[in-house]
């Protein structure tokens, strides 16, 4: 194995009864990226997590974590890795100071390593004013920060963050992003997390793994997936003879892509601010109007369009029935 | 048991020690039901002399025992089935994810359930020698403390058993009414089993607790069915029997 991977997984598949939750996903991530695995909720971003840090066992495929077999060895990944999951792990009838020495003792760390490394952490995430509260009296976001800072106790090689700001207003949401690129940056660790959240994964990821329907459709940089639309999005809100406007708009070989959502046009257009108006002048004659026009730079939630064909949101529903039924079936 | 970790072992018994220390709401509800029962069945029938209790022994020196059994019974079952709660919150997914085995977690949680139960038998001991109650011999508590550790370790590893196989809260309802009150009626905790019909004998010798309060009985009031070396041995081989029992159960259920 190249020392420069972190992580290799390698036809990776996971079936729960009917429901293939993960179907053939390989990639590979370096040490020291901090990479994100988006997609919408239910796509299966936490079963790839738990497959990862041997919670549960792949159906097909394997995947080699800091050197160490998922299949094999298991004690191995357990020792190299740090997990946050999606839902609080916490005693919150301890104090923050006692859940992470429980951790630090579950990894079998002696005392004078364990209180260095437990101040350590506090500090990092700066909670070394609340450390000898109980945590039932921190709010979601210190709870989130401590779980950050028990996963790093042990010094894992790898750092899985599921969802880390599932739930957390805006402003709590920057603050972990900052603690997350500090980690990264700062500690060295190699850091996957996953989200459904565009912005997240653009601001925070060196590199980017969109994952839906249990199947990695596309790898890159976020600025790579930007391009990968080809062009500025160009969305034009139209009353009148909309037929006419579409046929129009075929006529053009500089438009990539249109797609209607919510009545207006999205089109993907290369040098989207000079073709603008030659679009307002083409359909002046047609029985119809241009009521809105906005442009933009491609988001990561026009790659997601691009790649899947849906939005990221309307799958959420859809999804949240999914696994409902799951769920139902598994009782 | 191969390699089990006995550091892991220590830090799971100190977190229960602080989670029983810190919650006294749960002390108490714990403690309610058996001193209840304790002055309630007292009360009534201590005017009474039933049949198989043994001529001059007064009901309340027959009854302790039954309570202190009852105890032990409600807070090591609830222990073991507390991992349903650990569960519930999280917190079970980071103890599975550490590289401790679970035959070790499953010990570590015996040995902390078994001392929260202990500590509440004996609770249920002192207030019962507050309103009146003498053992023969101030030194029987000694033994007295071994059969309790014994109860505690099989009640543990039979709520361990269920917690692998239960995953909701529900059942915990339905696990105290057909499980642990047929186990406390069906044992001689609160009336002697000689009183009843041949064919419930014998589920009341098939009853773990039976012999658990029997030997309590034993050493606290001098008078016992079986003979104390009996109850010892059969208690400690239902303690040993689902304590491994309940770490196999416990070694192979799902962690989310």
């Amino acid at each position: 194995m190249p020392a420069t991977s972190a992580i290799e997984v390698d036809g990776i598949t996971k079936e729960f009864d009917e429901v293939t939750a993960l179907d053939d996903v390989s990639f590979a991530i370096g040490r020291g990226e901090l990479f994100g695995l988006l997609g919408p909720n239910g796509a299966g971003k936490s079963t790839l997590i738990h497959v990862l840090s041997t919670l549960v066992a792949p159906t097909a495929g394997t995947a080699v974590v800091d050197g160490h077999s998922v299949r094999d060895d298991r004690g191995g990944v357990r020792e190299s890795i740090g997990v946050v999951f999606q839902e609080p792990a916490l005693d919150e009838e301890l104090t923050a100071r006692e859940n992470l020495a429980f951790h630090a003792v579950m990894y079998g760390m002696g005392r004078a390593e364990r209180d260095e490394r437990i101040d350590a952490v506090l500090s990092l995430v700066e909670l070394d004013d609340r450390a000898d509260d109980l945590v039932k009296t921190y709010s979601g976001g210190m709870k989130r920060r401590l779980e950050i800072a028990r996963g790093l106790v042990h010094q894992p090689a790898v750092l899985f963050l599921d969802e880390p700001t599932l739930g957390l207003d805006a402003q709590t949401r920057r603050h972990i992003w900052k603690y997350i690129r500090q980690l990264n940056r700062e500690v060295g660790v190699t850091i996957i997390l996953t989200t459904h959240y565009m912005e997240e994964a653009d601001v925070l990821c060196d590199r980017i793994g969109v994952i839906d329907g249990g199947r990695l459709i596309e790898l890159g940089t976020p600025a790579a997936l930007k391009d990968r639309v080809g062009g500025d999005v160009v969305t034009v809100g139209v009353e009148g003879d909309r037929d006419a406007f579409r046929d129009r708009l075929a006529g053009y070989d500089w438009i990539g892509g249109v797609e209607e959502v919510d009545g207006a046009f999205r089109l993907t257009v290369d040098d989207g601010s000079r073709r603008v108006p030659t679009l307002f002048r083409d359909t002046e004659n047609l029985d119809c109007d241009i009521t809105s026009v906005e442009m933009r730079e491609p988001s990561l939630e026009d790659v997601f369009l691009d790649l899947t064909g849906h939005g990221i949101r309307e799958e959420e529903a859809e999804n949240r029935m999914e696994r409902f039924v799951r769920m139902r079936r598994a009782r | 048991m191969r390699g089990t970790n006995l550091a892991a072992i220590y830090v799971l018994w100190l977190r229960e020690m602080k989670r029983y220390a810190r919650s006294r709401s749960r002390i108490v509800s714990t403690l309610a039901l058996p001193f209840l029962f304790l002055v309630g069945f007292w009360y009534g029938f201590r005017s009474i002399q039933l049949p198989g209790v043994g001529g001059g022994v007064d009901y309340l020196q027959f009854l302790v025992p039954g309570i202190v059994g009852m105890t032990m019974l409600f807070s090591a079952s609830f222990g073991g089935i507390s991992v349903i709660f650990d569960r519930q919150f999280g917190f079970l997914k980071e103890i599975l994810m550490t590289p401790v085995d679970r035959v070790s977690i499953a010990l570590g949680r015996v040995v902390g359930s078994t001392t929260t139960a202990v500590i509440q038998g004996v609770l249920i001991l002192v207030i019962s020698v507050v309103i009146g109650f003498r053992p023969v011999s101030w030194l029987g508590l000694v033994p007295a403390l071994v059969y309790m550790v014994l109860i505690g370790a099989t009640f543990i590893g039979l709520g361990l058993l269920f917690a692998s196989r239960v995953n909701d809260f529900q059942a915990f309802n339905l696990i105290f009414n057909f499980i642990l009150f047929p186990l406390l009626f069906l044992s001689g905790a609160i009336y002697p089993v000689t009183n009843f019909p041949t064919v419930v004998t014998y589920l009341t010798y098939a009853n773990p607790l039976t012999y658990g309060i029997d030997g309590l009985r034993a050493v606290l009031v001098g008078r016992s069915m079986f003979p104390a070396a009996l109850d010892l041995a059969v208690i400690a081989g239902f303690a040993i029997a689902f304590v491994l029992l309940g770490a196999y159960a416990f070694e192979g259920s799902d962690a989310v």
